[in-house]
């Protein structure tokens, strides 16, 4: 191996460990507040893509139809959810919030369309899009079983993978989509060759990683958001509102899921079924980090995008089982580490 | 109302069963075989969830090696399937044993992680292997043939599916009742609880895994000679959550779950696969999407599937639904289990030297020394945060001290595992009752007698066990009634109010003829009555001649029970004597009443 293929490598490495970071940051963040290993996250990317593809081809995006749908189902549980605890009075705030905030950003997309905006507004219009997908989906599929054990959550998310990929080829059909490329031109450094379209996606991820460090790791709210995993009833009891602290952190992870996708989708062919892989693989990164630490999911992210890229190179073809080969010892150890040598936990499922 | 009995139904059932295929037609019975063969592994995945407590996302894959082995075995090598039958058992279950010994040790969601980390890598590995035809798979496999006559139509392999179907349930049923199968059932109660009782949660669940893995073996070699052709998109970890979907909508607390949930989930796909594509050019996705919508939405209302449904309609209609209708063996002959050789009376038993135990900075256990004798009954006493459990913990072996050492029957325990100090006669109780709910009185005492006993998973699957299950529920059923819970032996644990929990744990204990019997806060949580009665069964130990401790909190109940008491406060030992002495201690008095004292 030379130092041109070498730089190429780790460069390409460095590009999809920016997805994988983009998306651990994300999948940690619900994780520690809802328990739920949030594997549809990189479905959510897909439809962002799609969305931004149907934009740039002039057309309105079919995943308006996704979030009427969803926003539809959301409003009808938590409509008879109400109602079954005889809280009639809050079912106007309910329909306001469930069925009519998620169809804004709809409003604007179409508007987007009609009105043939500039280029940076689609972006923003398909990013806005998809945000609602995320705390649609929380309310209607993991709210009602929020106590459930981490397992039962994550068959669970799994099997919403499936529905929402399976949903993808409905609303976007088969064929592969790439996006216009946001960027063009490139520096040099030396022998090598870096397109700003790389370095915008590297500096992207290095800026919101740090923003989320802030965010999640120091503030109040941050702090509220993880008491709020460890012990529903306690953060009850301190004032935070496990469905409130679920709505925002499946909001964010939604917001990065669009980003990942407006942002990956020039470089890499987005099918409708790519976002289970990125979703696993995004997943391995945030084992790395235990589920917990954002700046260990950083570095186990970029590793696994170096890891994938160099596998790859040496085989091609099994490049999917080598990175999730990968994922057995990290399990090893981070099992280890969660029991403290010792164990003693009782699954009462 | 003689059709109240199942045995009347078993000889039409029967008939049905042996002429089915000459009744329907042949796609049809390609359908009942398609069940029949989920349902091998989906009664894998029954045992391993629903007792084990380990969710694989993967079983898929040792399907697919199955499938595969069987296939290079009868088209690249040209042998028989019968060969490749054995080969692809034996390939299956040591890649089981690898996987599995690698990962069981994990905890909770990490295994199944794990699961799907493995689901996912072994079909992408099937297909990038040219050997094994890539993407395209093996084709031209042959048809199974019993001497001449080849297995090659559907209604012909449909008793070969059934009669396998068949005995795999009578195998599995075997091993859940027996004591291998108890432990295994025991495995959600977790790793402490196991040990307790002598048992290796570790290897329990490797065993568990590993026959998981070969029931879903038999489904690959029936797959591979009946489809005639394997590719690797079969046993992608999207049908390994397949087999789990029918596992649950089964229900994995019976293990006929396996074949409702088989037959539920596949004759759906079958009607909507009929019905979807009049509607949409999409129909194979919108069957997925509709699948795993059902699947969802029985995870929020319906987590016991549709066994657990039956069970509790069941129930609410009177009929009783637990396995055990009587002892099952309780009249043979010679039934006695062997006991230990009991030390005599007087004659150390345990003692322990110096015990101290940090967490970090913090000091529990400070420099404790005391012993034990044959026919001792003991109380280890103190106020809250006086560093009682950590000594409890520290006996029996489930927690590692800081320095210091413990005897116990002449031999240095301080380095044994917890399971090793059951099996040398040190029985204990829990302070939170670690009973299992769902298994009757009889049986949760049966897995005291776990380390007295040695019938194997081999033994046990083929019921050659059958004198030692005598001897077992034998023992189980003395014990019982020694504690006076005789007359409830085959109801279910979890119907028990605490007090009587507390007496089955302690008569768990009792069943493996223990030389030392460790409680620990026995009457935490006990209503004055149950108190009583507690009080009176320990009485009557003592008589019996038992070597008790007593980890407690409640002085006036030990007090009255005990020849003698150790107190502790902030970690250390504060006074050593009978109770009418510590009684009369002025730091005692400080100690608990928080009185000065100067």
């Amino acid at each position: 191996m030379d130092w041109n293929i070498f730089s190429l490598l780790t460069i390409d490495g460095l590009v999809n460990g920016s997805m994988y970071l983009l998306a651990g940051l994300g999948l940690v963040l619900v994780f520690s507040v809802t328990r739920v290993v949030f594997i549809p996250f990189g479905s959510i990317a897909v439809y962002a893509a799609f969305s931004l593809a149907a934009f740039q081809a002039g057309n309105v995006p079919a995943t308006i139809g996704l979030v009427v749908i969803f926003a539809l189902l959301a409003t009808i549980v938590e409509v008879v959810s109400l109602i079954r605890k005889h809280d009639v009075k809050r079912i106007p705030k309910a329909i306001l919030c469930w069925g009519i905030l998620p169809l804004i950003p709809c409003a604007l997309a179409w508007g987007v369309v009609k009105t043939q905006a500039p280029e940076y507004a689609l972006l923003i219009a398909s990013i806005l899009l998809v945000v609602p997908v995320g705390p649609l989906l929380g309310r209607i599929v993991f709210q009602p079983i929020a106590n459930a054990s981490v397992l039962v959550l994550l068959i669970v998310a799994l099997a919403l993978e499936f529905v929402a990929s399976g949903l993808a080829l409905f609303f976007f059909g088969p064929e592969g989509i790439r996006t216009n490329s946001l960027v063009s031109g490139s520096l040099s450094f030396g022998s090598v060759t870096i397109s700003a379209y790389v370095m915008l996606v590297i500096l992207s991820a290095v800026v919101v990683s740090v923003l989320f460090f802030f965010l999640f790791g120091r503030t109040l709210m941050g702090k509220a958001l993880r008491a709020t995993s460890i012990n529903r009833t306690g953060a009850r009891l301190i004032g935070a509102r496990p469905e409130r602290t679920a709505v925002i952190a499946y909001s964010v992870a939604s917001l990065l899921a669009g980003f990942i996708g407006v942002l990956m989708s020039p470089q890499t062919t987005f099918y409708y079924d790519s976002g289970f892989l990125i979703g696993l693989k995004s997943f391995v990164a945030a084992i790395i980090g235990g589920l917990v630490s954002y700046p260990i999911t950083a570095i186990g992210a970029l590793g696994v995008g170096i890891f994938e890229s160099f596998a790859s190179f040496w085989n091609g073809e099994l490049k999917e089982a080598i990175v999730f080969g990968l994922l057995i010892p990290i399990l090893l150890i981070r099992s280890w580490l969660a029991s403290g040598g010792e164990e003693d936990e009782e699954d009462h499922e | 109302m003689i059709w109240r009995n199942p045995k009347v139904w078993i000889i039409p059932l029967v008939v049905v069963i042996a002429f089915l295929p000459l009744l329907v037609e042949s796609y049809t019975v390609s359908l009942i075989n398609e069940i029949g063969m989920s349902t091998l592994v989906a009664l894998g995945l029954v045992m391993l969830t629903g007792s084990g407590g380990v969710t694989s996302f993967g079983q898929a894959a040792f399907v697919g090696v199955a499938a595969y082995t069987s296939a290079i075995v009868t088209t690249k090598l040209g042998l028989s399937p019968w060969v490749g039958l054995l080969a692809a058992l034996a390939l299956t279950s040591a890649l089981a044993l690898v996987i599995g010994a690698l990962t069981l040790r994990m905890g909770g969601h990490f295994l199944a992680l794990s699961t799907i980390a493995w689901g996912i890598c072994v079909p992408i590995i099937f297909g990038s292997i040219t050997y094994l035809g890539s993407h395209t798979g093996i084709l031209n496999i042959p048809a199974i043939h019993i001497g001449d006559w080849s297995l090659g139509t559907p209604a012909r392999m449909y008793y070969l599916v059934w009669i396998l179907v068949g005995l795999a349930f009578l195998l599995s049923f075997n091993l859940m009742h027996s004591r291998t199968g108890r432990v295994m059932r025991s495995l959600k109660g977790g790793g402490t609880l196991l040990a307790s009782f002598g048992a290796d949660m570790y290897r329990a669940r490797v065993i568990l895994f590993v026959y998981a893995a070969v029931l879903a073996s038999l489904t690959g070699w029936l797959y591979a000679h009946t489809y005639r052709y394997v590719s690797p998109s079969a046993f992608n970890v999207e049908v390994g959550i397949e087999y789990l979907l029918m596992a649950i909508v089964g229900g994995v607390g019976s293990l006929l779950g396996a074949l409702a949930g088989s037959a539920v989930v596949l004759e759906l796909q079958n009607i909507l696969q009929d019905f979807l594509p009049l509607v949409t050019e999409y129909a194979n996705h919108l069957t997925v999407i509709v699948f795993f919508i059902i699947f969802i939405v029985l995870m929020q209302f319906g987590r016991n599937g549709v066994m657990g449904g039956i069970k509790s309609w069941l129930e609410s209609r009177g009929y009783s639904t637990s396995k055990v209708k009587k002892g099952p063996f309780l009249d043979d002959g010679d039934v006695a289990l062997a006991g230990r050789e009991k030390p005599a009376k007087g004659s150390r038993i345990l003692s322990s030297k110096n015990l101290i135990k940090q967490f970090g900075g913090l000091t529990a256990v400070d420099d404790v020394s005391f012993d034990i004798d044959a026919g001792d009954i003991v109380g280890l006493i103190g106020p809250n945060g006086a560093g009682k459990s950590t000594m409890f913990n520290m006996l029996t072996r489930t927690l590692k001290m800081t320095t210091g050492s413990i005897e116990f029957m002449g031999h240095d325990i301080s380095r044994q595992s917890q399971r090793k100090v059951a099996c040398m006669g040190m029985a204990r109780t829990f302070q939170h009752v670690k009973l299992m709910g769902s298994m009757t009185l009889l049986e949760n005492v049966a897995l005291g007698a776990n380390v007295r006993t040695h019938s194997g998973v081999v033994r046990d699957v083929l019921r050659l066990n059958k004198k030692e299950e005598a001897q077992i529920f034998h023992e189980a059923m003395r014990q019982l009634e020694r504690v006076g819970l005789a007359d409830r032996a085959y109801q279910t644990a979890g119907q028990l109010p605490l007090g009587s929990q507390r007496i089955l744990e302690i008569a768990r204990a009792l069943a493996s003829d223990p030389t030392l019997l460790v409680l620990d806060e026995p009457a935490a949580g006990l209503r004055h009555q149950e108190k009583i009665e507690l009080g009176t069964l320990l009485r009557k130990l003592r008589e019996e001649g038992m070597t008790i401790l007593i980890v407690e909190h409640d002085m006036d109940f030990v007090m009255g029970l005990v020849d003698r008491l150790i107190v502790m406060n902030f970690g250390s030992k504060l006074t050593e004597g009978t109770p009418d002495k510590v009684r009369v201690n002025k730091d005692v008095q400080a100690a608990y009443l928080g009185g000065t004292h100067e």
